[in-house]
């Protein structure tokens, strides 16, 4: 089974990178913890939501009359009972905010919701969907990005010309001179496919608006702050009067950070009718009315000199953004930024088209741009250390980022690993010795951000916030608005918090998941929490301790040059640990010198000057055994080693399962996942048809964790959440290169496309 | 709408209820008994959120109707705890972190359960077969073959 093993740790921590219980892990193996899925109001309705059959096409009328007739209906909706704000999470830019969800005009994929039910039961809300007739006029639809930007495509949304939604452009260095300077230049055509990020919890939501004006609502998502702010907008309310609480996630992946259909059509039925209203998610719905991994098309162009020095590299991308923003503006500009990585250019240039077509919307999944923009570079520069006859690994050290490295304009890189991860990779790769004649190893690099620094939602708060109470027995109440979607958030605040003010996790309870009592925070994206939320946790749980070794000190009576420390719950002088009292003690005398006022400290972190992307960057090199049967172009993978450098561990077991987990998913971006269109419909929203990663087809996932220290990250982390969704697509193409000679141009590598690659290949000879 | 008495005996306690014949078992014990451990994940018996097990058996309770398990004992995730202590599965899982958001996991423990219970010394080939009609989007799997390869191997002793 796998392999764990660190290279150079640091100095043991009391509780940092331990072995430390999930502190919702109770909750969840005894079948206590309750999702947005499990909630039941006092009153509750159930929603069902009218989609359009259609890829475009105009709304002319629609006629719910037979539907109210029915008994136990009690709300219809259309999108004439919104305000028909077209909104978006970009909503600092006008232009981007282009998604009605409930539409009153015209319907621009299938799926689009264009009418919601309210009945006493599901059953009841589902046949009165049937009831309403919608009068279309079907309109032509184009549904890809090279079709939707000729001349004569239909239009989809009014003034974007072109079907242009938004374009990007990254530049530095002198890349002309780069390529002048080239000795060998190669270009090549890349193809990379959409993913679901099927949560197994599919989108849900409990709405619930009262008399009062006051609305509650609980749905399944990465970030309580967000859904308030955009709610708030849609709905021409005060975000205060809003409250939303996201109890347990049952996943988001990247897909749960905007307006979903169940938040939006429960929302309006419960203010139409004053009762609470469930939508629910069928599996279908999730696969086709939600949004999807970018899908792009991808130029890329690289040069280098004899010696395998990289000179420059430009990109185009044309991606098919389906028919809304959503966070796709951002895919777009992380994809051109991370083709770059983890790579020094002299010149680099990226021009980016998202594209609209009138298929399911596009946007942010784990990886958020960068597993296209990887499986791209990396197969391609394994090409060219071939073409040049040289040793892919070394050519890969010889240009990569170190510490310090700055790209100009974007970022400087204050930690990296990379170095010893080529070491690991190496080591592994020996240590296989000669494989088995059907199997091959490839390998890729790659690095991710540890959140992002833009706020193209311009918020006015803190990027994160949060806030440490003490009670008077030493129990500590941690309120963060971090929203742990599984990925393990709360453990790792409730780590950082106990280590910080020097007791133990079980002395912590964790707050997160509701807009009325947490302080906001961006949300579980870009991998950011770790390091934004952890440094607010941090400096809050700082605040804390010293407001209580002021009282410690007072009343101590020693020289000020002693240090005074709390560890384990033991309130010590550092020169003379054993002599001490509990920090229980030490609280309760605090509490008498503020005339019974709890000690309550306050952290907060937004990023400064840290260039234009993100505060830190992961590394990571992944290697993977493959097998292919020649004759079915079936893949197998056997065995995998990544080289990881997240920075200082913080949540042992969660890291792990992080490392873990997005492999699962990038070895089924490579070669199991995908999403086949036919005039605007998925041909396979069904797990039955949509093959992901089960147990049998995963492969040991050893890793190596390279400790570094990231000076901008609480106790010097960085991200591990996202960073390994981005090698395994390339890490298994050049695996079917080094074995076959195929270069395979389009992800995932369907078995279809490994044989007739080898037939072709057999053609040539 | 067709209704009829039915009774299940779930986690060792009888329930009466008067359902539609029609009724899933996994509407009825998330529905009509109200124990919503047990989750649905899909509409084609592919997920495995709602496994339970009757009579022994891991069964997807949308594959089955909740008439056809009178008569029988089911076990859901909430029976395997019992006054307050864990089974050593759960403890398992705890230890290797073999869940993260936990919404595959209710299913995931019952057919982990059932398969220990029909095979004494698994090997890993066998305990990724045993759970393979159970998705988890999150933890790529590997954690839960190491928890339930660590019971198999006696690491853990059930709380007396």
């Amino acid at each position: 089974m796998n392999k764990y093993t660190v290279i150079n740790p640091h100095e043991p921590f009391r509780v940092l990178n331990t072995h430390v219980h999930n502190v919702d892990g109770w909750a969840k193996v005894t079948g206590r913890a309750t999702y947005t899925f499990d909630v039941k109001l006092p009153g509750m309705l159930y929603g069902k939501i009218l989609r359009s059959p259609h890829p475009h096409a105009k709304i002319k009328n629609i006629d719910f009359s037979k539907a109210m007739e029915l008994d136990g209906v009690k709300a219809v909706v259309t999108g004439k009972d919104t305000l028909g704000v077209k909104q978006g999470i970009w909503r600092r830019y006008k232009d981007l905010c282009d998604e009605a969800i409930l539409p009153v005009d015209k319907v621009r994929y299938i799926g689009e919701p264009v009418a919601a039910v309210a009945a006493v039961t599901e059953e009841i809300a589902e046949k009165a969907i049937d009831l309403i007739e919608v009068d279309y006029e079907v309109l032509p639809a184009v549904f890809e990005p090279l079709d939707a930007i000729k001349k004569d495509a239909p239009e989809i949304h009014e003034g974007f010309e072109r079907n242009i939604n938004v374009t990007r452009h990254i530049e530095w260095g002198d890349v002309d001179e780069g390529f002048e300077e080239a000795d060998y230049i190669r270009e090549d055509w890349f193809r990379c496919g959409g993913q679901a990020h099927m949560c197994m919890e599919t989108r849900c939501a409990v709405s619930s608006y009262t008399p009062d004006k006051k609305l509650t609502i609980y749905h399944s998502n990465q970030s309580p702050y967000y859904m308030q702010g955009l709610m708030a907008g849609v709905l021409g309310m005060r975000e205060g009067d809003i409250r939303v609480i996201g109890p347990y996630t049952g996943g988001g992946f990247g897909g749960k950070f905007e307006l979903d259909g169940a938040i939006f059509c429960s929302t309006i039925l419960s203010m139409k009718c004053y009762r609470p209203v469930k939508i629910v998610f069928t599996r279908e719905e999730d696969f086709i009315a939600t949004k999807r991994r970018t899908p792009m098309f991808y130029y890329s162009r690289t040069g280098v000199k004899k010696d395998g020095t990289f000179c420059a590299r430009e990109a185009k991308v044309f991606t098919n953004g389906g028919a809304y923003t959503g966070m796709g503006a951002t895919a777009l500009y992380l994809t051109g930024f991370f083709h770059s990585f983890p790579y020094v250019w002299k010149g680099y240039r990226y021009d980016g088209y998202r594209v609209y077509t009138n298929t399911l919307p596009s946007t942010s999944m784990r990886g958020f741009g960068a597993p296209q923009a990887m499986w791209c570079s990396e197969q391609q520069i394994e090409w060219i250390a071939a073409d040049l006859g040289l040793d892919p690994i070394e050519m890969r050290r010889k240009n990569a980022h170190q510490e310090g490295t700055i790209l100009p304009g974007q970022a400087t890189i204050a930690s990296c690993g990379i170095g010893q991860c080529f070491d690991e990779i190496k080591k592994w790769i020996k240590s296989k010795g000669k494989l088995r004649a059907n199997r091959s190893i490839g390998i890729s690099a790659c690095g991710f951000m540890s959140g992002g620094i833009f706020n193209w939602f311009d918020t006015p708060y803190s990027f994160s916030s949060a806030v440490v109470t003490i009670n008077q027995d030493g129990t500590v109440e941690l309120h963060v608005g971090a929203q742990d979607i599984g990925q393990g958030s709360n453990t790792t605040m409730a780590i950082i918090c106990a280590e910080t003010l020097g007791v133990k996790v079980e002395d912590i309870k964790v707050h997160s998941g509701d807009t009325d009592h947490c302080p906001p925070d961006l949300g579980a994206w870009g991998s950011r929490q770790t390091l934004m939320t952890g440094n607010a946790t941090k400096m809050a749980a700082e605040d804390a301790k010293k407001q209580l070794l002021e009282f410690a000190y007072a009343q101590s009576g020693l020289n000020i040059v002693y240090d005074l420390d709390i560890k384990d719950r033991w309130v010590h002088a550092v020169a003379r640990p054993e002599r001490g009292y509990d920090f229980g003690e030490l609280v309760k005398k605090a509490l008498r010198g503020k005339d019974g006022q709890k000690i309550v400290g306050r952290g907060y972190y937004t990023p400064h000057r840290k260039g234009m992307i993100s505060p830190a960057y992961s590394y990571m090199l992944q290697g993977v055994e493959v097998e292919v049967d020649e004759e079915t172009g079936k893949i197998t993978l056997v065995d995998s080693m990544t080289a990881h450098d997240c920075g200082q561990p913080i949540n042992h077991l969660g890291l792990i399962g992080q490392l873990e987990g997005a492999f699962s998913m990038a070895a089924g971006y490579g070669y199991l996942e995908y999403m086949p269109y036919e005039d605007g419909k998925l041909m396979n929203p069904n797990l039955v048809d949509y093959k992901m990663i089960r147990a049998p087809e995963m492969p040991p996932a050893n890793i190596a964790e390279i400790d570094t220290y990231e000076p901008e990250g609480p106790y010097g982390a960085k991200e591990a959440g996202e960073g390994l969704t981005n090698p395994t697509a390339a890490a298994i193409g050049n695996a079917l290169f080094h074995r076959f000679g195929v270069q395979m141009k389009e992800c995932p590598i369907r078995p279809e496309m490994v044989v007739n690659a080898l037939k072709e290949k057999a053609q040539k000879k | 709408m067709e209704r009829q008495l039915i009774r299940l005996n779930v986690n060792n306690q009888d329930y009466e209820i008067y359902i539609n014949p029609k009724t899933l078992l996994v509407e009825a014990i998330r529905d009509h008994i109200g124990l919503t451990g047990t989750k649905r994940g899909c509409d084609t018996v592919s997920c495995g959120v709602c496994t339970v097990i009757v009579d022994n058996m891991a069964v997807k309770g949308c594959s089955v109707l909740a008439v056809q398990t009178e008569g029988k004992k089911i076990l859901t995730v909430e029976g395997l705890e019992v006054d307050g202590k864990l089974q050593p599965i759960q403890k398992a899982f705890l230890d290797e972190g073999a869940f993260q958001c936990g919404f595959c996991t209710s299913g995931m423990l019952m057919s982990a359960t059932a398969f220990l219970k029909e095979s004494k010394k698994p090997t890993e080939k066998q305990i990724r077969d045993g759970i393979e009609g159970n998705i988890c989007r999150c933890t790529g799997y590997n954690s839960i073959v190491r928890a339930i390869d660590a019971v198999a191997k006696g690491k853990y002793t059930e709380d007396k």
